[in-house]
């Protein structure tokens, strides 16, 4: 039975883990995913859960249990932040190479130094490359849709692979919110029964699994590898139907907030997108033309489709929540800016970082972003095309 | 031997053809030595085939056979390692032969 | 007791066509330890001499279910296989009467440095599984750099001998040791060059419920530099001088599994090896006797061990 609950980001992930019931855990405890990890133990320790939950003495074990758990054949998740994604590092590319539907939740988290354990992408976008499929959440509710949908898409078996589903530290993995939370026989319905390809433990096939390449298969191996991601964009959209149709909420690749007639257009990801949507909602009652576009889902790259709902803007910003040093724009500027090179005409897009290690975004940041849209989509013409916002100059 | 485009291969690179190694063969890496069995010496211990690191001693019917010299790589061990009182193993000079790779 | 000739004529679960060195320890090892278990296997390898030498693509020497991942998690990898296979057995989905062991497994350099915290973890939790450290005293799959398992005084890569060095200067690292003190059912250290006690030791650690940990001497003719024909000769003088130890640790008890009857001096471990060469110079006189005297004292101290 579908009921309303007032949870925080990480009590939806833990939440939506009771539901689905994987048949392996393995996380170790990080600020500011800790409690999905001390929640599931609760569960486990409760017997509210049946699958095993290991705790491993750090995220790398915690990934390679996973990897080892998944090969094995069954469903596995974990959840991480910040430090811990990065110590996964390693273990990301090759759970992704093995081709394994591990599903992890992570609670967004500045990466050091300086440490800080607030939120913003530095963690996730710094693993952008490893061959993960990445969601993120805008709210609680989000986190806990997108982390149920993550295993149709991770386990499809034209994807077969990993997926994260990112939540920002604690400005949603801490925050309370009224979430609605499907009943448990629906989810485990819409999950659906794990489909093994070439488990471990069909110990009848005797497979080699993880073997050494040399120059004349490695290539071929990483191009198998990628179709697998390569497939995941009508599998997303399929699952995020499907997910509407059972549940009321649709799901796609982006989100577009008064996009209709729009002729500048923030873009943001995560929780600084419900701040976004009422600097929208009060510009527009200024009589401006502005939207948002909000991305959900950064790997795969919907690049053709953005580019189809942006080209008609004239100026477009792009918010990373994460930079990316040394390189022309942060990560999202430069998906954006590129899916758009071949459109004509096409907006002109800049950069702004904010948010970094938890920093502030308000709606008045926001409105200084439109103004600078609107001098652009005037005159044409970019004076700074990569900035900063809300920070001491 | 047609190499697997990547549309071919298995996902996640697995091997599931088990024990197909023995297509290499080691023999070819041996370099001017190589076993020789005298079986009227032997004492059927078993010690070669336990210490042969390439799998290279024929075992049939429960008995040492002898050498397969497809694997045996010429280590040496096998000869050193027999315990039989004139050896049923020894080591004998090889013409050595160019081989063209490793497999077959 | 188990027969050479019954054991020669069971299926082999490593086979030919691997590309290990001439007289490689690695395979005589597992030849007879995968032997001690007729139940479905599983296995995770490190990254190292045998993975690499076993799995060249489209090859295989397995034939036997295995998987590698990295270097410094087989014992995590093997965990989250034996955590599945827990799962999958209590929900049902594996047949109850069906039993598959699980064997992670690493050289020195995966187990005694990179991979020490894994396999602690590993052990600590309790998962069911067997780890096997082959010990050939050095990262030899990338060229005989030291680990911590490299001996005094041996010339490696990265602890080279040179005319201000004697090579490694710090005794190795008591890696049994360490696993002994995890307090887990059974933990023991063998050789190749005694098959049998080799034999035993793995059919305990695969039947003992709980973690198992072996630590096996595993010659390296490669990084060692002696005679390739000379391994097993080798591995056997270990033990006489009491370098290697054979004994175990049953539910905390120790138990010698191996008495010289005259223990030998470690220069006859020494001579044979190019590694040691540069010992016998006058200045490095001093590592020699520090040898012996550290090899005592850990004999004298295994043996009161062994009495409790």
């Amino acid at each position: 039975m579908s009921t309303l609950k007032t949870l925080n980001g990480n009590q939806t992930i833990a939440e939506a883990v009771r539901q689905v019931d994987p048949d392996v855990m393995a996380a170790y405890p990080i600020t500011p995913s800790t409690a999905i990890v001390e929640t599931i133990a609760k569960f486990k320790a409760d017997g509210l859960i049946s699958g095993e939950f290991v705790c491993p003495e750090s995220e790398h074990s915690a990934m390679s249990v996973c990897i080892g758990a998944a090969s094995a054949g069954g469903r596995v998740m974990t959840a991480t932040a910040s430090q811990g994604l990065a110590l996964m590092w390693e273990m990301l590319y090759i759970a992704a190479g093995l081709r394994l539907p591990i599903v992890a939740g992570i609670a967004n988290r500045a990466l050091s130094a300086p440490i800080n354990i607030h939120g913003d992408h530095s963690d996730t976008m710094g693993a952008r490359d490893a061959g993960w499929i990445q969601i993120y959440s805008e709210n609680c509710q989000e986190a806990y849709d997108n982390f149920i949908q993550a295993f149709r898409i991770a386990e499809h078996l034209d994807v077969r692979t990993p997926v994260l589903v990112g939540l920002d530290g604690f400005i949603i993995s801490h925050s309370m919110e009224v979430v609605q939370v499907e009943g448990d026989e629906k989810i485990k319905d819409f999950v659906g029964e794990y489909q093994s390809v070439y488990p471990l433990l069909d110990t009848s096939r005797k497979i080699t699994v993880g073997p050494l390449d040399f120059t004349d298969y490695y290539f071929e191996h990483k191009r198998n590898q990628m179709a697998g991601i390569e497939n995941a964009p009508g599998v997303i959209q399929q699952v995020g139907k499907e997910y509407g149709e059972k549940f009321g909420r649709y799901y796609g690749f982006f989100e577009e907030y008064r996009m209709e007639d729009a002729e500048t257009c923030i873009v943001v990801m995560s929780s600084a997108a419900g701040t976004c949507k009422d600097a929208i909602d009060e510009l527009r009652n200024e009589g401006k033309k502005i939207g948002l576009l909000k991305p959900r889902i950064f790997r795969p790259f919907p690049a053709k489709e953005i580019a189809l709902a942006l080209k008609g803007t004239r100026a477009v910003a792009v918010l990373d929540r994460s930079a990316c040093p040394g390189a022309f724009g942060a990560p999202l500027f430069t998906e954006i800016r590129n899916a758009l090179y071949d459109y004509d005409p096409r907006p002109k897009v800049v950069n702004y970082v904010y948010g970094l290690g938890g920093r502030d975004i308000k709606v008045e940041h926001f409105k200084d972003v439109a103004e600078k849209l609107d001098k652009i989509a005037e005159t044409g013409k970019v004076e700074e095309i990569y900035g900063y916002l809300n920070l001491r100059e | 031997m047609k190499k697997e485009t990547w549309k071919e291969l298995t996902i996640g690179t697995i091997n599931l053809e088990a024990g197909n190694s023995v297509k290499n063969l080691t023999g070819t890496w041996r370099s001017g030595h190589k076993p020789e069995f005298i079986e009227e010496h032997c004492i059927q211990c078993f010690f070669c085939w336990l210490y042969c690191p390439h799998f290279a001693i024929l075992v049939e019917d429960g008995e040492v056979k002898g050498i397969n010299y497809d694997y045996c790589t010429g280590c040496g061990m096998c000869a050193e390692e027999c315990p039989s009182k004139e050896k049923s193993i020894v080591m004998v000079k090889e013409e050595v032969k160019l081989a063209e790779g490793g497999t077959e | 007791m188990v027969k050479l000739k019954d054991l020669a004529q069971m299926e082999d679960r490593l086979v030919a066509g691997h590309g290990m060195c001439l007289g490689c320890g690695i395979p005589l090892i597992f030849k007879v330890v995968l032997r001690a278990t007729e139940d479905p296997l599983v296995i995770a390898n490190a990254t190292g001499c045998l993975e690499v030498c076993t799995t060249i693509f489209p090859r295989t020497a397995w034939n036997v279910t295995w998987i590698h991942s990295a270097f410094e998690n087989a014992a995590s990898t093997i965990a989250g296989v034996e955590a599945m296979y827990n799962a999958l057995k209590r929900k049902g989905k594996i047949p109850k009467d069906k039993t598959i062991k699980f064997l992670g497994t690493g050289g020195d350099g995966g187990t005694y440095d990179i991979g020490l915290q894994a396999l602690s973890g590993t052990m600590e939790r309790g998962h069911d599984v067997v780890y096997l450290c082959y010990d050939n005293n050095a990262y030899a799959n990338t060229g005989g750099q030291r680990s911590s398992a490299t001996p005094l005084g041996a010339s490696a890569t990265t602890s080279p001998a040179g005319t201000h060095s004697p090579g490694k200067l710090q005794w190795r690292k008591d890696l049994t040791k360490i696993l002994t003190a995890h307090n887990i059912p059974y933990v023991a250290q063998a050789s190749p060059s005694r098959w049998q006690d080799l034999y035993n030791k793995a059919k305990k650690a695969f039947e003992v419920e709980g973690p198992a940990f072996l630590n096996v001497l595993c010659m390296c003719p490669t990084e060692w530099k002696y005679d390739e024909s000379k391994g097993v000769e080798l591995a056997k003088i270990a033990t006489d001088t009491c370098v290697w130890p054979l004994y175990e640790v049953e539910n905390g008890k120790y138990k010698l599994n191996y008495k010289p009857k005259e223990k030998k001096p470690i220069l006859e471990w020494i001579k044979p090896q190019g590694r040691f060469r540069h010992l016998f110079k006058e200045e490095n006189a001093w590592v020699l006797e520090e040898f012996q005297k550290k090899v005592d004292e850990e004999w004298e101290e295994l043996n009161r061990l062994a009495s409790i």
